[in-house]
């Protein structure tokens, strides 16, 4: 089995309720949206605020399910009720508020939530929970209380966490929104290496950029369906439509992108300053 | 701010730390019991040898403990001046109206602040060295019996165990938000004390408000790590009686027979 998530024709209404007399509204938050995720890749979905890509995350987790269309995650469908637990050891989720998804009060105890969930026995639990600790370079933290950890740090603990329960898969949804730019770095870099080490999936949906550079594959996502697919360099070519979208780029492809635009002779997709650098170098020469 | 909440654990490695956290549970319901039991200050005196010996022990530095009594000091203050001015007694050194002072409004208000802080320090105690999670499972331990009658007692545990890791969470909010309102000019110290309460509205509902979306949150993430309540569930820490909590009982049991044979023999 090579795929790790599958929607097919996907749709998912919210019921917004406005008052007592009115009718709830239906909102289409996905819209038949079909989508195939490999294993060990590293997938990257982008889109503006309210273009369903948090509601995404949300149904291959089976924290919320299907209005009609299917998702199988690991080859099991969320709709099935005793599938649940199975999927959400597969699939972890990272959320985008670091307090809000920490639960005990000592690093070491949160990280242990999931399997002390799963009933791992407690020799186990200790082995996993030293492991995922050091995987994310917060051993050090191991006693600490979470309160008294920087943003980027209480996301690494997040991620531990998930990483305790074994996942085949980490989704992180906007784990970023809320942290500094070197608290940003290093929960990327984290996600990265885990990627690199224990050939997890990984599923970040985000929007920024610059964090997406790396991805095998992205997704962009308005209104509920698939606008665009296809490798950063494919995307990141076009960036009129991104910017039909509500995105940006890297601010270096913006860069090459502009001069372009001024007859310079670049390549159509610029992705790393490294790669600016050298271009440039060529054209000096 | 976070640091003057009563009760926040402190981490450090000791004996008391250590403890089974039944035992701190027990100790401290005794420790209660002890302190509304007896009325006399030799009796005290024992009592704060021994609250003395577990602070020692436990390496928590007593500025610390101290700090945690700031935040009740009015409270401290206030019982004592009403022993103090309302106690009638055989001794009257000074009196006006209704107001008057006596040896034993002096000896009540001396009584009242100790106990009072006694009760506070020790109690607090407990959470110092126990971390939430530790001692819901401890209650959890100790309540299991009622579930029987249909308790949910290991879904009370979670909760407790919750409610002590937002409460610096939201305290922090709560300065946050009240400077947002004081940057808005909102007032917080004038008027009289129903203006004062009124002043508070605009910072509570943002409160409750933001606390409503953190319950939501943490329990969509509570849901994605798998929890699905107390059955089939494993601990990381569970609870293991060793041969230092046994000897914790019997200086417990120790100290209760000193505090009784003491307030027999030698009233003071």
């Amino acid at each position: 089995m090579n795929w790790m998530v599958q929607a097919k024709n996907l749709i998912y209404d919210y019921l917004v309720e406005k008052n007592e007399e009115e009718e709830p509204v239906r909102f289409r938050a996905l819209d038949d949206l079909t989508l195939d995720v490999k294993k060990g890749d590293f997938i990257a979905i982008l889109g503006r605020n309210g273009s369903g890509k948090s509601t995404f995350a949300k149904q291959i987790n089976g924290l919320l399910k299907p209005s009609s269309g299917t998702i199988l995650v690991n080859g099991m469908d969320t709709a099935q009720e005793k599938n649940l637990l199975p999927i959400r050891q597969k699939a972890g989720m990272v959320f985008q508020n670091p307090d809000n998804q920490i639960i005990a009060t000592i690093v070491e105890e949160d990280v242990g939530f999931g399997p002390e969930n799963l009933g791992v026995p407690t020799d186990e639990i200790w082995k996993r929970v030293e492991k995922s600790l050091s995987q994310v370079g917060m051993l050090h933290y191991r006693k600490h209380s979470p309160n008294r950890l920087s943003g980027g740090q209480k996301q690494r603990v997040a991620i531990a966490g998930v990483m305790a329960m074994k996942p085949d898969c980490i989704i992180l949804d906007e784990p970023t929104a809320m942290l500094d730019p070197s608290g940003r770095k290093d929960v990327l870099d984290t996600v990265l290496e885990l990627k690199e080490k224990e050939q997890v999936t990984v599923i970040l949906i985000t929007h920024y950029m610059d964090e997406v550079v790396g991805a095998d594959e992205i997704f962009v996502m308005d209104h509920g369906r698939i606008a665009m697919q296809g490798t950063p360099r494919e995307i990141f070519a076009q960036v009129d439509r991104l910017k039909e979208l509500g995105l940006d780029v890297p601010q270096v492809t913006e860069l090459a992108y502009e001069l372009r635009r001024d007859d310079w002779d670049l390549p159509e997709c610029v992705l790393t300053s490294e790669e600016l650098r050298e271009e440039l170098i060529r054209l000096w020469q | 701010m976070r640091e003057a909440v009563i009760g926040q654990y402190y981490p450090a490695e000791s004996v008391i730390h250590r403890l089974d956290a039944r035992v701190k549970l027990a100790g401290t319901m005794i420790y209660i019991i002890s302190l509304f039991l007896f009325k006399s200050f030799s009796c005290y005196l024992v009592v704060a040898a021994f609250l003395l010996t577990v602070i020692i022990l436990s390496k928590v530095p007593l500025g610390y403990i101290l700090r945690g009594l700031r935040t009740v000091i009015f409270l401290l203050i206030f019982m004592s001046m009403f022993n103090l001015f309302f106690t009638p007694g055989d001794i009257v050194y000074w009196k006006a109206g209704p107001f008057q002072m006596t040896n034993m409004g002096v000896r009540n208000a001396c009584f009242m602040a100790l106990r009072l802080s006694l009760l506070i320090i020790g109690s607090s105690m407990m959470t110092f060295t126990t971390t939430p999670n530790q001692l819901t499972d401890g209650l959890e331990s100790l309540l299991k019996p009622l579930r029987k009658i249909g308790l949910p007692v290991h879904e009370i545990a979670m909760m407790m165990s919750i409610a002590l890791r937002f409460i610096p969470i939201l305290m922090e909010e709560t300065q946050k938000i009240m400077k947002a309102q004081m940057a808005r000019g909102a007032s917080f110290d004038e008027g009289n004390l129903i203006q004062k309460a009124k002043s508070l509205v605009p910072i509570l509902v943002p409160l409750f408000v933001s606390a409503f979306r953190r319950a939501d949150d943490l329990a969509m993430a509570m849901e994605a790590r798998c929890y699905h309540g107390g059955d089939g569930r494993t601990k990381m820490k569970p609870l293991r009686y060793r041969g230092r909590d046994y000897a914790a009982y019997a200086i417990l049991a120790v100290y209760v027979a000193l505090v009784i044979v003491i307030g027999k023999v030698w009233y003071l």
